[in-house]
């Protein structure tokens, strides 16, 4: 048993944090996101540079080959940097996805410029009306000689607007809600049958509501097959999320930590209240509970199989909670500090908050749990 | 013990209920239907309705206005506003600054300000917080030195709610600084327009401003804007605290959100997840309703203790902390119910004329900024820290 970092995975975590320290500081980060585009397409070379695009894809492709533990190490310090560049929705869901699902051809056609940082993706999945249920899905493509055609609409894209190809999940046979008759399609967003309502996200990302309208759209993959490929890249992304959501409640408790050292009332630092401290130790421990689920996580996830999903639920779970108390608690103890737009600390806020909507939430997955158990 | 309303209660509640229906402005009347904030002016109409209506002073005593309202009468009309969705009192006049007038200020101000704030033609903004007194508001150091028949004020204070918008200022100021503190501190109506105030915005983390950095740079205040005495200040401001405790929990509103809420899960609107399954979910929705039905019940043996002229001791903190606790709840389950429509940021669709483009269900986009924004109520007004050490020193005597 050994939960040190390798080599490889210190000389990542190293490199990420010298970035953020260096490159990345709150208030560049606050105008990048407040930017036209929204990140830097800068930084988002340097990333190829630094490898982290190449990280989760195999080395016949020009990727590092990298697993779930290496990927949440990287995860955990873009965290940390509340970053915006859009490397969860383009590497770790589209990437993925088109690892796990495309053809041989399609892998090297596609996550070559990926790795070199010419092509971005993004994963349109949820509609409106399903939540997160990835069966529930309405969008159709029809097939014609010229190939296949999609209509329907997804919602909440991220990093939609800079997507340069588009995955979309939509049924090629059966219906709402069966497993069988989902297929993945590669569409071009810059086509007529595609129409994009963008928007930035509360906090501080991209997304956009995606219509098609008879959209040329090309298969990725085998056709009605995609169902597994969807809810194993899932799980995945589920424990790279929570590897972020770990790098942001660790800021967010030691910022609180810092501010009740410095910020003094009734003639003391107001750390030295009982009720406090306290408060700051509950933070520390859900703080630790939770990198503990998330290793956990990553270890079961990398072993594939029934128990991934389960364990990707389990840790949703614990992020849900324990970043819901962190987040709430670094903001009551900054007292009025707390909601300003000013500070960094109600933007860590945002972020753990939103990761909680994302992918399932706390309430979703502990439904889905209960649900498994008294099914077994 | 008994709760029910006499025949003169429920014709007062369906006189109460009959306002809402007819008599709020018609801008205000479609922009609540239509799910649109407020403008200042709104605000001003619909306070000026209720003025037109001799409802503004729920509080105030008769002789300078007020309702003469009983406690159920109070309680009757909260609900019923709570009910029409009508915005809020903004309570800096009407039901902070008004009260330390009629009761510590001498003839001429309340001659000079009640009418102007019972009719809603002034506004005010609350200036007792500062950078370094927070929960510690004794430590406060913005300055007001006598000269002649002036104080000259220094200064900044801080979060002042809608200062932006405000005509006049109520203060705490420092006017001594010998013997303890609270002595030295006195209560000051400010004129925003005097030169030398400066309001510069905060941002909150909903992206709006809706508080403020008031500084005060030589300004001079005359000294007839002293209200009661010098170095007095500080008992008034705490008397006004104990005596305000009417509508504090917010229990009327919470009642109507969850009410709504309960509504929607019934029958999501398009783009609204299915909830009614999700069993953890569904105990929420139900812990929550069960605390705020504790929460009535307090605050109702609060009004009635009063009622039979008890004033409110320390245990009315129970109301501040469990209120605000609840209605955060209610932020959390809204929140959730947006399902994956919480992620947008299109603060442009609450906004007249920027429903183009709309995301829906249209109150989704809304419940994320609401939930970061009203973290701000366990803060403000005494944190809840605050308010918990209150009990424990005053109420529990430890
Ligand atoms: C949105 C908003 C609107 C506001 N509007 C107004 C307004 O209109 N006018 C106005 O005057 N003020 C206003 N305030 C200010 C508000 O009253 C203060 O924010 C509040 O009193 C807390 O002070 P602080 O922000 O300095 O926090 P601090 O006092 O620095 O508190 C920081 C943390 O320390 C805790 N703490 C402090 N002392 C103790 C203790 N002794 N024991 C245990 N814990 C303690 C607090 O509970 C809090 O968690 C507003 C604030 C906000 C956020």
């Amino acid at each position: 048993m050994d939960f040190a970092l390798n080599d490889i995975q210190q000389m990542l975590q190293d490199s990420a944090a010298k970035f953020i320290q260096n490159d990345y500081d709150f208030e560049t980060r606050r105008r990048l996101s407040e930017s036209e585009l929204g990140y830097s397409e800068e930084n988002w070379k340097l990333f190829a540079e630094l490898g982290w695009l190449a990280l989760p894809f195999d080395e016949e492709y020009g990727g590092l080959g990298g697993n779930l533990t290496d990927l949440m190490v990287l995860q955990i310090e873009l965290g940390r940097g509340l970053v915006v560049e859009p490397f969860f929705s383009s590497v770790v869901l589209g990437g993925n996805l088109i690892q796990r699902h495309g053809s041989a051809s399609q892998r090297a056609e596609l996550l070559e410029p990926l790795i070199a940082g010419e092509l971005k993706l993004a994963f349109a999945y949820i509609e409106p009306q399903s939540h997160t249920s990835i069966t529930d899905i309405e969008t159709s493509a029809e097939r014609s000689e010229a190939g296949y055609r999609l209509t329907g609409h997804k919602a909440v894209v991220l990093g939609g607007p800079s997507a340069d190809l588009l995955l979309v999940a939509a049924r090629t046979s059966g219906k709402r809600g069966d497993r069988n008759g989902l297929s993945l399609f590669l569409v071009d967003p810059a086509q007529p049958g595609v129409t994009l309502k963008s928007y930035p996200t509360n906090d501080g990302f991209r997304a956009a509501d995606i219509h098609f309208d008879d959209a040329k759209a090309s298969l990725l993959g085998e056709v009605d097959s995609a169902h597994g490929a969807i809810q194993a890249t899932l799980d995945d992304a589920i424990v790279a999320l929570s590897a972020e959501a770990v790098g942001v409640m660790e800021k967010l408790l030691d910022a609180t930590v810092e501010f009740c050292k410095v910020r003094k009332q009734f003639g003391q630092p107001i750390g030295k209240f009982q009720v406090l401290q306290h408060r700051m130790a509950d933070m520390f421990m859900e703080c630790e509970q939770t990198r503990s689920m998330l290793y956990f996580g990553a270890i079961t996830a990398t072993a594939g199989g029934e128990e991934a999903s389960r364990a990707a639920s389990m840790l949703k779970v614990k992020v849900g909670s324990a970043g819901r108390l962190v987040g709430q608690q670094a903001v009551q103890l900054h007292g009025g500090m707390g909601v300003s737009d000013e500070l960094d600390v109600g933007h860590f806020f945002k972020r753990i908050t939103m990761i909680n909507t994302l992918l399932g939430s706390r309430d979703e997955h502990l439904q889905r749990l209960i649900g498994d158990a008294q099914v077994a | 013990m008994n709760i029910d309303l006499t025949d003169e209660e429920l014709a007062f509640r369906d006189e109460v209920r009959a306002f809402f229906q007819n008599e709020l402005p018609p801008q205000v009347k479609e922009k609540i239907q239509r799910g649109l904030r407020i403008s200042r002016e709104d605000q001003i109409a619909y306070q000026q309705a209720l003025y037109a209506k001799g409802w503004a002073g729920a509080n105030w005593p008769e002789e300078y206005g007020g309702t003469g309202w009983s406690a159920t009468q109070k309680y009757i009309f909260n609900n019923e506003a709570a009910a029409a969705r009508a915005p809020r009192i903004i309570p800096f006049g009407l039901t902070m600054v008004a009260p330390v007038i009629y009761t510590f200020g001498n003839e001429e101000q309340k001659q000079r300000f009640l009418p102007d704030i019972l009719a809603s033609k002034v506004w005010w903004c609350q200036g007792y917080s500062e950078p370094n007194a927070g929960s510690d508001l004794a430590g406060l150091k913005t300055r007001a030195v006598r000269d002649g028949d002036h104080y000259i004020v220094n200064g900044t204070k801080t979060w002042t709610t809608l200062g932006h918008y405000a005509d006049w200022i109520f203060c705490l100021v420092r006017t001594s600084d010998t013997g303890k503190k609270q002595e030295g501190i006195s209560f000051l109506l400010i004129d925003m327009n005097s030169p030398g105030v400066s309001v510069t915005p905060i941002i909150t983390l909903d992206g709006r401003r809706e508080v403020n950095e008031v500084n005060f740079d030589e300004v001079r205040v005359p000294v007839e804007n002293l209200v009661g005495e010098e170095g007095k200040g500080w008992t008034y401001a705490k008397v006004l605290l104990t005596h305000e405790r009417t509508n504090i929990a917010g229990v009327a509103t919470s009642k109507q959100r969850l009410e709504r809420l309960r509504n929607m899960l019934a029958e999501p609107p398009a783009g609204m997840p299915s909830l009614v399954d999700n069993s953890v979910y569904m105990a929420r929705v139900m812990e929550t309703e069960i605390e705020l039905k504790a929460l009535e019940f307090t605050e109702l043996r609060v009004l009635s203790a009063v009622a039979t002229g008890k004033a409110p001791g320390p245990e009315s903190s129970i109301l501040k902390i469990k209120g605000t606790e609840v209605q955060q709840m209610i932020d959390e389950l809204y929140l959730e119910a947006a399902g994956h429509y919480a992620l947008p940021f299109v603060p442009e669709q609450y906004e007249e004329g920027g429903e183009a483009n709309m995301i829906e269900p249209h109150f989704a986009p809304d419940t994320a900024p609401h939930y970061y924004n009203n973290r701000k109520v366990t803060i403000f007004g005494g944190t809840n820290e605050i308010q918990k050490n209150i009990i424990a020193k005053a109420v529990l005597e430890l």
